[in-house]
């Protein structure tokens, strides 16, 4: 027989496990604040940076929720989104700039546009059944190609300022207030989601199912207030809380839901876990296929809108290797690469994990050609380590 | 055969994985020249014992000797086992389908060119092929790659390439688990003309009555302890003496009775249903199949593997296989056009796969996912899931249906293949169905699971579902059925109620439907 406290210690070492990529996550942090702390670069977590490691890593975390749906629906990946990215840009910045049509539409137009892509892209994979690896990397050359003839290899600049308000400025608008209200919203929201886990919890035991044990709870909803008033504390220091910031909010929620949450998910899951068998279940699976791709091209699409507005141009350039950086962002995060595995917020531990990655070693001056080094071995070591850990529970 | 020497001796061998013992002093002895059955139920612990004899847990892993030939023996890695003659033919067979037969038969172990052992030597890698073909009688040529090959040959490829290792002693491992009677029959007479020509092998099997006709002796394992070594020189050993020995009680009915009797009404009629093989040009796959499923009624589909059974059954199911051509469907006395799976759930036909690792169940998903995958709509509304309720419902059928798990969260790849076919037939329960065809729905489950699974679809057309069961083992045809349709190449050759069915009857119905087809074949190729 178990005695109390060795289960008391197989379930925290259990949340542990679930958690790695997260406590990685801040090991990681750790060691970079300590690093450039000692090296009289600053900090980390000085406000105007922490405001930029949410701006610089935005489209990362966009393209990651869109690879994910790829990845967990049949195992492959979209290398086109970089390209895509260009391409919506330039057209932004044709329409946007030297157009001057009304930024609605043209926002509305190259939305569009990226889930033509994206429709291109799921026909011939979803219907035709030509390998994604295959239909991608085709749209990777054919549309840097479009994008670079749209450009005619030039770069559009500067955008409308009422365009780059929606995406780069700030909430409140008035500097004075950000603090107060920064915190108000932050109080708020943790009050919110205490209410909302101490309900979950109070259903779940009154319908007599398994819920975690006090003191983890407890831990648990600690940690998550704590990390918030901090963030709270860091973007209110600063400018307050970035437009975007609320943008990516909206966006992994909605996801999260759609992969949790609804039917759609739920089938999404089956197909890549075992497509014969979905089919076998009734699960329509080259709509669910193509609605994958029609997706990626449409959150594709987003973040070109959010890069054209950070960067104020259109470049021939923009959006190279951030497929990579998107596909990398979910292996961190735990999916699979056979198909059927991986979470909406795994994926976003991942694009943030590299994110960190990039501007702690910025901060510390390290060069661009090792930075690059270091991310590559990354992303293989947290396969491994996933990999056999996976191994060893069996 | 009484004095002849003991080849291979295994004594209290004892493996244990963390803390659980997956055998407990197991004791073996083989003597040379015969055909040794392993029996006991899935989990006995048959295929940990010869995972350890051929070496894949190495010397060291596990307690206990093996003594092979007079020696002591401490195999490494499997590498060591085969260097003695001892060869493994796994269930699942471990042949490349892309390289050929002679290219399979020699993989790892070349036919190379006397100036460097790098360098193929393919001309004798095809004779040296085609005379062990012809020492298995397999009668194709040795480039056919082996994808191209039914299940059946592949086995006797398996064989080929066991012999060209100069096996002393084979072991087979459910050599006929995906095979028809007759090329089940083939087999075990190819392992019977080795042995008469010296060769001893062991053969691991579910299938009893195959055991009783080939074995010399058997060893019943059960809970991974050896209960007993029986002698079956005479091949008289009864079948229900096997089993008790399995399950520690005899067992006294194989297939539970029924309280209630089929009623008249038709659940589901197929008429003139007719489907082309997608693979073979111009060839049907079903040919004018007319069949019905009545209330409360378990109708039996049987015939040999390839005659068409899973074809039909699966191109009625939404149109899940080949090109249609012509038929009609009707439930209850209503035609219905069933395009795609989703019409025939929404319908109430479903269709439990013989397949349930490759195309039945998500492996890597839980048990609840897998139980409402095709029923979403239970546990849903407006496309977002009930969580709570999915969880529930998920564990009331678990209970129902006495699935052994450590939660319905659990893997379903994680379960044993009896659990796996519970989870999969909660699923088609889940889907609350009016007809289940249920295809293979005991193979390669235990004696006790396959006992649990009958009551199972028994209870089903006790609450007035009408059951289809397809299956390649005659006495569950026999023994379950209602009615029996016999199926080959395509058509419908015979239909007879359960008192004037019998295995000879349904055999016969095969081989006569067969004749005319043979002769007619004979003539186009006189005629060409």
């Amino acid at each position: 027989m178990q005695t109390h406290k060795a289960k008391q210690m197989n379930q925290i070492l259990d949340m542990f496990k679930r958690n790695s990529l997260l406590i990685a996550l801040v090991v990681v942090m750790v060691l970079f604040e300590i690093a450039i702390r000692a090296t009289g670069h600053g900090s980390m977590f000085a406000p105007q940076n922490f405001t930029n490691i949410i701006s610089q890593n935005s489209y990362v975390i966009i393209l990651a929720v869109g690879m994910l749906f790829c990845i967990i629906g049949c195992g492959n990946i979209d290398l086109s989104v970089g390209s895509i990215v260009c391409l919506v840009g330039a057209i932004a910045g044709v329409l946007m700039v030297n157009l001057e049509i009304n930024i609605y539409l043209s926002t509305a137009i190259c939305l569009l546009v990226g889930i033509a892509i994206g429709a291109w892209h799921g026909f011939w994979i979803a219907y035709v059944r030509i390998p994604s690896f295959i239909v991608t990397l085709a749209g990777m050359m054919l549309f840097r190609g479009v994008a670079l003839l749209v450009l005619n290899g030039l770069t559009i600049s500067p955008f409308p300022p009422e365009y780059l308000h929606y995406f780069t400025s700030f909430l409140p608008a008035k500097r004075a207030d950000a603090f107060a209200v920064t915190m108000v919203v932050t109080l708020v929201l943790c009050a919110a989601y205490i209410a909302a886990i101490i309900w979950s919890r109070a259903s779940k035991i009154r319908k007599g199912y398994e819920v975690d044990p006090m003191g983890a709870f407890a831990f648990k909803a600690a940690i998550v207030v704590a990390v918030l008033i901090a963030s709270g504390y860091l973007l209110g220091s600063n400018k307050g809380i970035p437009v975007i910031l609320i943008l990516l909010v909206v966006i992994v929620a909605a996801f999260s839901f759609i992969a949790n949450q609804t039917t759609t998910g739920r089938r999404l899951y089956a197909l890549g876990g075992n497509e014969k068998a979905a089919k076998l279940s009734g699960v329509n699976t080259n709509r669910l296929l193509f609605l994958a791709y029609v997706n990626m091209g449409f959150l594709a699409a987003v973040a070109a809108l959010v890069c054209v507005a950070r960067f104020n141009s259109a470049a021939p350039t923009a959006g190279n290797g951030y497929e990579l950086d998107a596909i990398g962002a979910c292996f961190i995060g735990g999916a699979s690469a056979y198909g059927g595995v991986g979470t909406v917020g795994g994926a976003v531990i991942g694009a943030v994990f590299m994110g960190v990655l990039n501007n702690g070693m910025s901060i510390l001056g390290i060069d661009a050609n090792w930075q690059r080094t270091v991310k590559g071995l990354v992303l293989l070591i947290a396969v491994v380590i996933d990999v056999l850990s996976k191994k060893r529970a069996r | 055969m009484e004095n002849s020497k003991i080849l291979l001796k295994m004594q209290g061998i004892v493996k244990r994985f963390g803390k659980v013992a997956a055998l407990s002093g197991v004791n073996l002895e083989v003597r040379e020249g015969e055909v040794h059955a392993l029996v006991g139920e899935n989990g006995a612990g048959k295929s940990t014992l010869m995972n350890v004899l051929s070496g894949i847990y190495p010397y060291g892993s596990y307690e206990g000797d093996i003594i092979f030939d007079g020696e002591k023996c401490a195999f490494k890695g499997i590498k060591d086992s085969e260097r003695k003659g001892i060869v493994i033919i796994h269930q699942e067979l471990a042949l490349v389908p892309f390289l050929s037969i002679a290219e399979n038969m020699f993989l790892g172990n070349e036919r190379t060119q006397k100036f460097s052992g790098k360098v193929m030597d393919w001309p004798r890698t095809y004779q040296r092929a085609r005379e062990l073909l012809d020492l298995v009688g397999l009668d194709e040529d040795p480039r056919t790659l082996v994808k191209d090959l039914g299940v059946g040959k592949q086995q006797l490829v398996e064989i080929a390439k066991a012999i060209s290792k100069n096996v002393r002693l084979l072991i087979l491992d459910e050599p006929t688990a995906s095979l028809n009677e007759v090329d089940s029959k083939k087999l075990l007479d190819l392992i019977a003309r080795f042995r008469d020509q010296g060769m001893t092998s062991i053969i691991i099997s579910h299938k009893l009555n195959e055991i009783s006709y080939i074995a010399n002796s058997i060893t019943v394992i059960r809970d991974g302890a050896t209960i007993e070594t029986l002698d079956n020189q005479g091949h008289d050993v009864p079948e229900s003496r096997i089993i008790s020995g399995m399950v520690g009680r005899a067992l006294t009915d194989r297939f539970p009775k029924r309280t209630t009797k089929p009623s008249d009404e038709v659940l589901m009629e197929v008429r003139g249903w007719t489907v082309m093989n997608p693979l073979v040009p111009g060839r049907k796959a079903c040919d004018g199949i007319n069949v019905k499923i009545r209330r409360g009624e378990v109708v039996g589909m049987s015939g040999l593997m390839g005659a068409g059974r899973t074809e039909f059954a699966r191109s009625v199911f939404g149109r899940s296989y080949g090109n249609f051509v012509s038929g009609q469907i009707f439930l209850k006395g209503r035609e219905v056009e069933l395009r795609n799976v989703g019409e025939c759930i929404q319908n109430g036909v479903a269709y439990v796969t013989e397949d349930r690792k490759g195309d039945g169940l998500v492996l890597m998903d839980s048990i609840v996912d897998n139980t409402t995958l095709a029923r979403l709509s239970r546990v849903s509304s407006h496309g977002i899931l009930d969580k709570d309720k999915e969880l529930n419902d998920a564990t009331v059928l678990k209970e129902d249906l006495n699935t052994k798990c450590t939660s319905v969260r659990q893997e379903v790849g994680a379960l044993s293949g009896g659990n796996q076919q519970k989870v999969l037939l909660a699923k088609w329960i889940y889907a609350q169905p009016d007809v289940l065809i249920l295809d293979e729905p005991t193979r390669g489950i235990d004696v006790g699971a396959k006992y649990e699974i009958y009551c199972l679809i028994n209870k089903l057309v006790e609450q007035g579902k009408g059951v289809m069961m397809i299956s390649s083992e005659l006495p569950e045809i026999l023994g379950m059925c209602d009615r029996i349709y016999v199926v080959n190449e395509g058509r419908i050759v015979a239909e007879m109620p359960r008192e004037k069915a019998s295995q000879e009857s349904i055999m016969s119905a095969i081989m006569n439907s067969n004749a005319p087809a043979a002769k007619s074949a004979q003539e186009a190729h006189a005629n060409a």
